[in-house]
């Protein structure tokens, strides 16, 4: 199935929650959800058999200042029938909270933590949402475009002098 | 009861009473595949758990990305997984073209495949050998180096450089093949092939190695896939599936290879010999892959024109490729400018980590050993 198909199979599913599909952009189309409705959609497409999406291949998250937005982006892969799908939610910076999906692919698990650590995404109803790269003192989430270095950690410099 | 102010659970069994111990593995362990750490609870051998810690070698390379450009980025692929570096050099190097809708010429695609290869096979080398150094076996180790040491000086002549390549471009790569170079790879596999008879002949139907691999931490398939498991992992349990014959890129699609997987021939599908099997006959696939290359490659450029000044398009892409650790995956987003708006690497040795967890329940404390070895760990990689 390609990812118009997969639109309008979910389109008629689950109706509004499911906002747009997107091809304008160069690369991969993508079909944008409102993101209270990511879990549910995801364990449809998991158990749906014409979708049958048994693999989460890759989650990002993607912080856009300009539009307020922190976006999270599911790469999902099916083993059975060979096709992908790329799925789009966007929260406000502000208050980014996205429903786990780690009850549907156990793999969510560690990339929700990553995207939690790096653009600062808080997924709710994640078992262990702690810190994975950075260390637990860390302050700030580096991915976000206007995290500003810190000049120092731990009273050790970030920054050095040229010796030349 | 009460132990020391910390409350302790006690088992009696045959008499011996035992109690739960927290232990500390790594961050500096011979045997860690680089830094990083478990925190393993046991009960005398018995693991109840061991949790990885990881994030000591984070090195933010995907905020680099926003900083150095498309082409300057290239070089930082290198380092998330320095064994194996000629694939993260072709997965940048595919996003990028994807992105901006590059046509790689021909020729390009056929060293990009030769050195990819000969990469696979130095990386499987790696893995087979420190399997079998880690679980106290050293000799098979040096055998599988003194082979790895003659594919780097191959690639030296390539690219100059022996670990970290920085081989490709956007668009092709940056050396076409040096004069002599197929014929003297050519003769260079035809002596190495019968050398992996003699590997297996020395170690892997070893009883006493296959002792302890066999049975060891069996993944079903469905857990391969729930966690996301990736390359020889996923194969060795059993689940049919290659990215360069299932999802074909480059010239994979013109070339004759099989896709080994596990089959439970000692024990159970998704052991630890699975997975390990299933990359000696890797490098014997990668060896009939290296051959039809060599043999067939056409003439003409190695390199497309691209600007200097390279500005894909506004739009994002993911593309999947096979490296030695399995479907590593690139996504890039693009705003239109000369920098990447945004770069996430999901690699397979991430994946195959978060998976440590659950397998290690009910294992003995040496058998971790042997799971962290049997996955091709490399820590940079979980890290990047």
């Amino acid at each position: 199935m390609d990812t118009a198909a997969i639109y309008s199979k979910l389109k008629e599913r689950f109706g509004d929650v499911v906002l747009a599909l997107e091809t304008e952009h160069a690369g991969d189309p993508a079909i944008r959800i409102q993101p209270r409705a990511i879990a549910e959609v995801s364990a449809w497409l998991r158990t749906d058999a014409d979708t049958a999406f048994d693999c989460l291949t890759n989650q990002s998250g993607v912080d856009y200042p300009d539009r307020n937005e922190v976006e999270v982006v599911y790469h999902l892969y099916s083993y059975s029938l060979r096709h992908t799908c790329v799925l789009k939610v966007g929260v406000s910076r502000d208050n980014p909270l996205v429903p786990t999906v780690d009850p549907v692919w156990k793999t969510a698990n560690w990339m929700e933590r990553e995207v939690f650590d790096l653009v600062g995404v808080v997924f709710e109803g994640h078992p262990d949402l702690r810190r994975i790269l950075l260390p637990e003192d860390w302050v700030g989430h580096p991915l976000r475009k206007d995290f500003v270095e810190p000049t120092e950690y731990h009273g050790i410099s970030t920054k050095r002098e040229s010796m030349l | 009861m009460s132990l020391g102010g910390f409350d302790v659970q006690v088992l009696r069994e045959n008499g011996f009473a035992t109690e739960e111990m927290t232990l500390n593995m790594g961050p500096q362990h011979p045997s860690t595949h680089g830094v990083l750490r478990f925190v393993v609870r046991a009960d005398g051998e018995i693991m109840t758990e061991a949790v990885p810690d990881v994030g000591y070698l984070h090195r933010s390379i995907e905020k680099i990305s926003e900083k150095v450009g498309y082409h300057g980025f290239m070089p930082y692929t290198d380092r998330v997984d320095y064994v194996a570096a000629m694939p993260c050099n072709q997965g940048w190097a595919m996003v990028s073209e994807k992105l901006a809708g590059i046509e790689v010429p021909r020729r390009a695609e056929y060293c990009r495949v030769i050195a990819s290869e000969f990469n696979r096979i130095s990386s499987h080398l790696i893995a087979v050998g420190t399997m079998g150094m880690d679980i106290g076996a050293f000799t098979p180790f040096t055998h599988a180096l003194r082979e790895r040491e003659h594919i780097n000086n191959l690639l030296e002549e390539l690219c100059g450089a022996r670990l970290t390549f920085n081989y490709m471009r956007i668009g092709g790569v940056a050396w076409d093949l040096p004069p002599d170079f197929a014929e003297k790879a050519l003769a260079y596999i035809d002596r190495f092939e019968p050398l992996i008879d003699e590997y297996n002949a020395l170690i892997s139907f070893n009883k006493i190695y296959k002792e302890r691999l066999v049975n060891v931490a069996v993944i079903s398939a469905a857990d391969a896939i729930n966690y996301n498991l990736n390359g020889p992992n996923l194969r060795g349990s059993g689940v049919d599936f290659d990215v360069r014959r299932d999802i074909p890129y480059s010239i994979y699609p013109e070339l004759q290879f099989d896709v080994p997987i596990g089959t439970g021939e000692e024990g159970t599908v998704g052991d630890c010999f699975d997975r390990y099997m299933v990359r000696i006959r890797e490098i014997q696939e990668s060896c009939k892959l290296l051959r039809q290359c060599l043999q067939q490659i056409p003439d003409g450029p190695v390199l497309a024109k691209v600007p200097r000044k390279f500005k894909p398009p506004v739009g994002d892409a993911y593309v999947r490729v096979e490296s030695a650790r399995g479907d590593m995956g690139w996504y890039c987003v693009s705003d239109g400018s000369e920098y990447p708006y945004r770069v996430k690497i999901r690699t397979g040795s991430f994946t195959a980590m978060s998976i440590i967890e659950k397998v290690s329940r009910g294992l003995m404390i040496a058998d971790l050993i042997t799971v962290v070895a049997s996955f091709d760990l490399v820590a940079p990689e979980v890290d990047r």
